[in-house]
């Protein structure tokens, strides 16, 4: 059993369930992907599974050294790799192995990991949810930080102090999705709720950790 | 542009039953009810004033009289609580969005029939 797969982000919409529920989903392109290396406590110190989205890639965006690693496994066409952590002895899994999006069903729960829309250098009101000032009656404070600190003690401004500044574009995981719906032909994974990024950018579709176990 | 996987994905997940109904038209929604056990039908009956969004999330606001008050509901037209929707009279109207009629009563909220 793979720890997870690699996709890619399609889009939203919504679905009605048979009780008449709607339920709002993602579409991921899931797969399929190959492990292109096997990690085992005995040569790289840790238990982990290196796994390659396979899509169309074309030999000149591929260089050198990666086309060498990748020919270890037999694999090709791959431009996202991903490595997943074992736990020791978890998975019998080896290099060239394929790993479809067949792994996952219908109510599984997984954990899914993105590289968030960036929103460029951010003020206080976006970026930390601060509430601003008034825009008229007089206000002269409309968007602006306020105090942050005291005066002559400190005299300084404390470490992780919320202030304006870029906003986004970080790797961000959303845990406990519930897979709503497994299309094995299309390679489409279906999950509640939404993911980070834009449509098109590459996830980290992960088994969650079973809560409470 | 949509994604090809989404748009199958909308497909296949649409209603393809639902009538060819226009804005102004008077048309009878008939949605299931579960009462316990059993599962009836109920009739929401008026004009059809307002239809939005696209894809699974369409949806129509039907208003109608009731007792001299006005009742609106939007109806999500891809849901499967919906039964079927009939198409009482037509109506020949103007505009995209009848929100106009809720300042009407009587006489005056009449649409004439499309020819």
């Amino acid at each position: 059993m793979s720890p997870g797969i690699l996709g890619k982000k399609i889009g939203m919409t919504q679905i009605f369930r048979a009780d008449g529920q709607v339920v709002p989903v993602t579409l991921v392109k899931a797969g399929p992907c190959v492990v292109t290396q096997r990690k085992t406590p005995t040569s790289d110190g840790y238990d982990a599974v290196q796994l390659g989205l396979v899509e169309f890639a074309k030999a000149k965006n591929i260089t050198k050294p990666m086309a060498g690693h990748l020919k270890k496994s037999g694999a090709d066409g791959v431009r996202f790799q991903r490595e997943f952590r074992l736990a020791t002895g978890d998975s019998d899994l080896k290099a060239g192995d394929r790993i479809l999006v067949t792994e996952f069903k219908p109510t599984d729960k997984v954990d899914v990991t993105g590289v968030s829309k960036g929103r460029g250098f951010a003020g206080f009101v976006k970026r930390h949810h601060f509430r601003g000032g008034e825009g008229s009656h007089g206000s002269m404070f409309h968007r602006a930080p306020g105090s942050i600190g005291s005066s002559s003690f400190p005299s300084r401004v404390f470490p992780g102090m919320r202030m304006a500044g870029h906003m986004g574009d970080a790797q961000v995981t959303v845990r406990n999705l519930e897979v709503v719906q497994v299309d094995s032909e299309d390679n489409v994974l279906m999950v509640k709720g939404a993911i980070p990024g834009p449509n098109g950018s590459y996830v980290m579709v992960k088994r969650s950790r079973r809560m409470g176990k | 542009m949509q994604h090809a996987l989404l748009t199958k994905v909308i497909n296949a997940n649409m209603r393809t039953d639902v009538p060819a109904i226009r804005i102004g038209d008077t048309i009878k929604v008939h949605v299931k009810i579960r009462e316990g056990e059993k599962e009836r039908l109920q009739a929401f009956e008026g004009t059809l004033i307002a239809r939005k969004n696209t894809g699974m999330g369409e949806n129509i606001t039907v208003r109608k009289m009731s007792f001299g008050q006005g009742v609106e509901r939007i109806f999500p037209i891809h849901a499967p609580v919906i039964d079927h929707i009939d198409i009482v009279r037509t109506g020949r109207v103007r505009r995209s969005k009848l929100y106009y009629l809720r300042g009407l009563r009587g006489k005056a909220a009449r649409l004439k029939e499309r020819v």
